[in-house]
């Protein structure tokens, strides 16, 4: 598997509310091989979503060192950032956080306009990724004309299009029933099939359990890194 | 993000909200429709004014006889005879930009058409003279050089003067006494209308210089070639201040003046009347910029504050976009863009309605329109760097917004 896609050292990010300095995160280390599929889980305030936004390289740490890919991203800059996440994440969110006024098409599309892609190649690249969860034949529709299951399918066409090393989900199926849930948890795990890193934040247990190692987190720091069995985990669910 | 990508994305957020993006461009509809109006406006009126002073003859110079001094008493311009119609004749042929430079003699009198009279003034003039005041014979016939040469006894009637004696009957070929000497009716003049000073210009009789010199007036005016006013018709406005320069030197000469003595006659022009009238437009014209100022500037806060409304609205699709990949300045340009769209389509609706409009008012109003294709770029460019500035704060707020707070925003 080669170097490992994530390796943090003493990673820690700290905010400052008011006169106080809130430790949202302290002393992470862990490292993360390429094609994993891990859960991270904690309560609320655990400091799980602190540490997806630093994997996801949407905040910077005031702590540590974090490398991604072999690539020191505390020493990217606003610009640099963005283009990492746009050419190696994929991000799925609990509210899918679609366009609303854009076709499946055009939302999927989104990434790649920011990675200036020539106009024929997006919407090749999009029908694919729509194809690959399913929605081949809705790629005109609207969010509103999509049920929820549906519309996180394109969310994550549109976090696999640009071929991301990782897809970032948080609480992926928080806004689903638990049948869809399932449904997305299989989608992740053909994704994971073919080579992608998948990084699932939830507090739901059995959504963990779809991942074969499970980070656990409590006041900021991490209390748990454990590794399940890869096969039979979902016979192991329904028992 | 290429520039096309910015561009329909503006247009999709623009489309999303139809209702709020037409109200928002409304100032910079009505500001730039107003002021295309406005400059047509004035143009218009400038138009009118410039033709009305045009027919006065802003390139017109008089020369006119200067004052005697009798016993210590002065007896005003034009007392004191000095001009001749070799001066008239100079002044053409030596200074490059006269066109016409024509004697004139003046008097008044009572005009007698069988059993109709009317008194008014008559002038003996030069063929010149009526090339210079642009008197234009309507029926009839002009002056032939023969009759200038003979002291024939033909007349020119203005039109007052046409209708006073012969109502609605034509006078040419007719016969009139002016101060008892029978003259006969050769033309009558296209009307000229009031004089700025509300004189009534068609209230006159013209005939050949040489005519009222040797058969209707006396004294001396008369004498030898002298005559009473010299009317000099420069090529252009501009010129004319050099040429009255120029005209100025050459009669001292012709009149033996020597250095240190006054001029024995005057100049005058119509300059005041220009002055007044660059005045005129320079005033319009601030008016105008001011008007056009207030109103585009009212009509970008207007989209400063929609676009600040906008950016807060949809702070958690910019923080997807960030986590999407945009830069800071993709979602700059997003939203510059999409202020600068809608000023422009503001402005090009306001052009059309400010079009429209002023054709829609020449129409009802007969008054005269010009359409400034100046003006209407000005104001559209004005709109689009109205867009810029008042589009580039809310634009940067959106752009140095944190991709996680944006996102975590609902």
């Amino acid at each position: 598997m080669g170097a490992p896609i994530i390796e943090t050292r003493g990673l820690g990010r700290d905010y400052v509310v008011g006169a106080q300095v809130v430790h949202a995160l302290e002393g992470l280390t862990v490292s993360i091989d390429r094609g994993e599929f891990l859960a991270i889980m904690g309560p609320s305030g655990s400091g799980k979503s602190t540490c997806m936004q630093l994997l996801g390289c949407l905040d910077t740490p005031t702590a540590g060192a974090y490398l991604f890919d072999g690539e020191d991203v505390s020493l990217l800059d606003r610009d640099a950032l963005a283009e990492t996440r746009n050419r190696k994440i994929g991000f799925v969110f609990q509210s899918f956080n679609l366009l609303p006024r854009a076709s499946a098409l055009g939302n999927v599309e989104l990434p790649l306009m920011y990675g200036r892609r020539d106009r024929r190649t997006r919407k090749e690249m999009a029908e694919r990724a729509l194809e690959a969860v399913g929605l081949g034949a809705r790629i005109h529709h609207t969010p509103a004309q999509l049920s929820g299951g549906q519309m996180q399918r394109v969310a994550i066409a549109r976090a696999l299009v640009n071929d991301p090393l990782l897809i970032l989900a948080d609480e992926p199926t928080g806004a689903l029933d638990s049948a869809t849930g399932q449904e997305i948890l299989a989608l992740f795990h053909r994704l994971n099939g073919r080579g992608i890193t998948i990084i699932l934040v939830t507090h739901d247990a059995e959504v963990a359990r779809a991942a074969r190692r499970v980070l656990r987190f409590r006041d900021g720091h991490l209390v748990g890194d454990e590794r399940i069995a890869p096969v039979a985990d979902t016979a192991g669910a329904s028992a | 993000m290429s520039y096309l990508d910015c561009l329909l994305t503006a247009f999709v957020a623009l489309r999303s909200n139809l209702m709020r993006s037409v109200l928002t461009a409304l100032g910079i509809i009505i500001g730039v429709a107003a002021v295309i109006a406005m400059v047509a406006i004035g143009a218009g009126a400038e138009q009118r004014v410039q033709s009305v002073i045009q027919n006065l003859g802003t390139n017109l110079l008089i020369v006119v006889n200067g004052s005697r001094t009798s016993g210590g008493r002065r007896t005003g311009s034009g007392t004191k005879p000095s001009l001749t119609e070799g001066d008239a004749l100079a002044l053409t042929k030596e200074i490059e930009a006269v066109q016409y430079s024509g004697a004139s003699v003046g008097g008044s009198g009572q005009v007698v058409a069988g059993n109709s009279n009317w008194f008014t003034v008559f002038r003996g003039v030069a063929n010149d003279y009526l090339d210079a005041r642009d008197w234009a014979v309507e029926t009839g016939r002009g002056f032939t050089p023969a009759e200038q040469r003979s002291a024939a006894k033909v007349v020119i009637l203005g039109k007052t003067v046409a209708l006073n004696l012969f109502g609605d009957s034509d006078p040419i070929g007719q016969s009139v006494r002016v101060n008892r000497v029978p003259f006969v009716v050769a033309g009558v003049f296209r009307a000229k209308g009031q004089s700025p000073s509300g004189m009534d210009q068609d209230d006159v009789i013209m005939m050949p210089l040489s005519s009222a010199k040797k058969r209707v007036l006396g004294g001396r005016q008369v004498r030898g070639d002298l005559v009473g006013t010299i009317t000099v018709k420069v090529r252009s406005t501009e010129e004319v201040a050099d040429v009255e320069e120029q005209a100025k030197d050459l009669l001292r000469r012709r009149h033996k003046i020597r250095d240190g003595q006054p001029d024995d006659f005057y100049v005058r022009n119509l300059a005041e009347m220009l002055e007044a009238r660059a005045e005129s437009s320079r005033i319009m014209a601030i008016l105008l910029a001011s008007v056009a100022g207030v109103s585009l500037i009212v009509g970008g806060i207007g989209i400063m504050n929609i676009m600040l409304v906008s950016v807060t609205e949809r702070t958690s699709e910019i923080g997807l976009r960030m986590a999407l990949g945009a830069r800071s300045r993709d979602v700059m340009a997003q939203f510059v863009i999409e202020a600068v769209s809608l000023s422009i389509i503001g402005g090009l609706i306001g052009v059309m309605l400010g079009v429209a409009g002023s054709l829609l008012l020449a129409h009802l109003g007969e008054w005269p329109m010009l359409i400034d294709t100046e003006a209407i770029l000005m104001a559209v460019a004005f709109s689009a760097a109205v867009g810029i500035f008042f589009g580039y704060y809310p634009a940067r707020k959106a752009a140095a917004l944190d991709p996680i707070i944006a996102l975590r925003h609902e």
